[in-house]
């Protein structure tokens, strides 16, 4: 997996709270069995006038300028700044392959739902918990100037402001390690096979239904 | 020291390794399949040249993109059916067992589990769905999963979790003649919102809940996800243990006995300690309905949809704003005035038989509205639809006027053929009224199988009780 230290870069403001995983990405995409090509679909429904399906191709559709993905002056932005209770509803992780693949490495929010919290980890993107007030303030200082970039760093465990503010976040000793260093998860569990194995043998004898 | 709490129990009993950093590795004894989350998941073990750790824990069907009309000539869709292909040639390629489309056993996951015996009290359960939170009715951890870790599962059995905080929902003393399972979990999300169970287990306990069968338990649990809660759970009971007997997955003979004396250990301890505690008291729920666009958006069939012009809070009164525009709803309109299209009873929520029992019975005799386009019944496994025919339930929604459909997940979420076109407004027994879930501009109120089928029958939203 790919490894995340310190990310500088531009926010897209999506002053929404409770933003589900089915307006990420609708389910018509879920029919792919490729683990690519989301992007183009991420908030399909908001992003564009008609609808669209994998095999339309999202060049010949109409564009919703209003929505603030399609804002020029937020074009190229790497960080996702939202509301409380993102990504919440379905588990499908196709809504961080969509963010991830767009161009975001990062999402800001005072909190997430459980699921999409942990596939945005197992895809090497970020998710910040700070305190409503500090995401306000990004929103605020975003408000001001499209351009503005802000700084997260996960060794520090700190999202730096233009103007000198910094708000501390926490985090996992475990995902951030994981994430420092890009690692595999499953290359890591396997490397306790012998611990699962006394596990099955030890749970086998008393619940010997389990394993039928 | 204090006593430990059915999720306390489920986790210490499944516990392989504490990592020491806020997270664990949990043995998974059960793992279902399905056919959206598990391709990219089949591919990922074939690029490492991995296999499956234990093949016997996994059992796979598919559902979200089956055709619920006839399937003799396959799927229509070529992109849906190459889904569900995939998935086959995945359990033929590694040995897994399927239900596949024309299984009499074929079903919806979440249906099919519990009805096969396949999740068993005392179990770790995953899928990658969010709603494998229905299992934890049998008192056991079931959880929804994302495609990575369904390798994760695949490839070592195990998953990295951290443990969630623990949570009771006390639905204290009895419900009111006519209100269900649906009703309770509407008003438990109503109470504390889509976000209040999140980084928590939620235990659902109280005498209502006792009260409920194994399908309404089932359903209560399914909806814990849209509290927030990635786990659901009831304590094991008589109930339980008379619903796992005898099912093909289940241990039969000294097995079950064993089995029996060791899941009647899955309660919390009468000195548990819980991290939050809700209290609701059973006799104020009334029929719920939703009106909005989260299923926090709730309110008994008696309300006005709300007014933006009274929330103080700015974000959410933008959200109320947003969710009237979307619905097409006014400010202050009576929930009973709200005019519907089409009636979708079905779902992992609602389409088991205890629910087409209860539909029927408020359809018989009777015939859907004039306005009402499309009424369907969608079983959630073919046994349900068997069973359904063979109580003669089939005979009285089609005279009523109802489609009477093949099982799947169906319009609960429109991957398949089944959607709402922009504008339309269904009354529905399935758990999201998010924006689009049921076809893009679409418009979803989530009600119990009753409710739904009341509506079916006067056009719009009424009180079963009265209906």
């Amino acid at each position: 997996m790919r490894a995340f230290t310190i990310l500088s870069g531009k926010v897209l403001p999506l002053d929404r709270a409770n933003v589900d995983t089915d307006a990420i990405i609708p389910k018509q995409y879920l029919k792919s069995i490729r683990r690519t090509g989301f992007g183009p679909f991420l908030f399909d429904d908001w992003r564009y006038l008609d609808p669209g399906t994998l095999d339309i191709d999202p060049a010949t559709r109409r564009v919703n300028t209003d929505f603030v993905l399609n804002r020029p002056e937020h074009a190229g932005a790497t960080i996702l700044v939202a509301r409380e209770n993102f990504g919440c509803g379905s588990s499908r992780e196709h809504a961080i392959w969509a963010i991830d693949e767009y161009g975001f490495r990062c999402v800001i929010a005072p909190s997430y739902a459980d699921i999409f919290f942990s596939n945005s980890f197992n895809n090497g993107v970020l998710p910040v918990v700070l305190k409503p007030n500090e995401v306000q303030a990004i929103f605020e200082v975003v408000a001001n100037d499209a351009q503005a970039e802000i700084s997260v760093d996960l060794p520090a465990q700190q999202v730096r402001l233009p103007d000198g503010r910094a708000f501390g976040f926490e985090i996992d000793a475990g995902r951030k390690d994981k994430l420092i260093r890009g690692l595999d998860a499953i290359g890591e569990t396997l490397l306790q096979s012998d611990a699962i194995r006394a596990y099955e043998a030890k749970r086998q004898a008393t619940a010997p239904w389990l394993f039928a | 020291m204090a006593g430990k709490t059915l999720y306390d129990k489920l986790w210490d009993a499944h516990l392989v390794r504490d990592n020491g950093d806020g997270s664990a590795l949990i043995y998974i004894d059960r793992h279902l399949v399905h056919e959206v989350t598990s391709p990219q998941a089949f591919d990922g073990l074939r690029l490492a040249q991995r296999k499956p750790w234990r093949l016997s824990a996994n059992l796979a069907v598919a559902d979200h993109n089956v055709p619920t009309t006839d399937r003799s000539q396959g799927i229509a869709d070529p992109i849906s059916r190459a889904q569900v292909d995939a998935l086959d040639a995945n359990c033929a390629e590694y040995g897994i067992t399927e239900f596949r489309m024309n299984d009499a056993r074929q079903g919806i996951v979440h249906i099919i589990g519990p009805e096969q015996g396949a999740t068993l009290p005392g179990m770790t359960v995953v899928c990658g769905d969010s709603h494998t939170s229905t299992h934890g009715a049998f008192g056991a951890l079931a959880v929804g999963i994302g495609t990575s870790e369904v390798e994760h599962v695949l490839a070592t059995q195990t998953l990295v979790q951290k443990k969630a905080r623990n949570m009771r929902v006390t639905v204290r003393g009895a419900v009111a003649a006519g209100i269900t399972a649906k009703d309770i979990v509407l008003a438990i999300i109503g109470n504390i919102g889509t976000a209040g169970g999140t980084g928590c287990a939620i235990e659902f306990a109280g005498e209502a809940i006792a009260a409920l069968s194994m399908e309404g338990r089932m359903t209560v649990c399914n909806m814990a996800i849209e509290a927030g809660a990635r786990a659901g759970m009831i304590a094991v009971d008589q109930t339980t243990i008379d619903y796992v007997r005898g099912r093909p997955f289940a241990p039969k003979g000294e097995h079950f006995d064993r089995a029996v004396a060791e899941w009647k250990h899955l309660h919390s301890d009468a000195d548990a300690v819980f991290d939050r505690e809700v209290l609701i008291e059973a006799a104020s729920i009334k029929p719920q309905v939703t009106w909005g666009t989260s299923p926090e958006m709730v309110l008994p069939v008696d309300g006005r949809v709300p007014n933006p012009a009274r929330e103080a809070d700015a974000t959410r009164r933008d959200g109320i704003e947003r969710a009237l525009r979307y619905m097409g709803l006014t400010a202050d309109m009576p929930i009973t005035d709200i005019v519907i299209d089409k009636v979708f009873i079905g779902s992992c929520t609602n389409a088991r038989i205890e629910d087409l029992r209860a539909a029927a019975q408020v359809v018989e005799g009777k015939r859907i509205a004039g306005n009402v386009k499309l009424a369907m019944v969608v079983p959630g496994s073919g046994l349900v639809k068997r069973q359904a025919e063979g109580e003669g339930l089939d005979r009285i929604f089609r005279d009523a006027g109802f489609e009477w459909r093949e099982p799947g997940c169906s319009m609960c979420l429109a991957m398949n053929a089944d959607q709402l076109l922009p504008g339309e407004r269904c009354a529905s027994t399935s758990n999201r009224n998010f924006e689009g879930r049921q076809g893009q501009g679409g418009r979803t109120h989530l009600v119990s199988p009753a409710m739904a089928a009341a509506a079916a029958i006067a056009g719009h939203f009424v009180d079963v009780r009265g209906a």
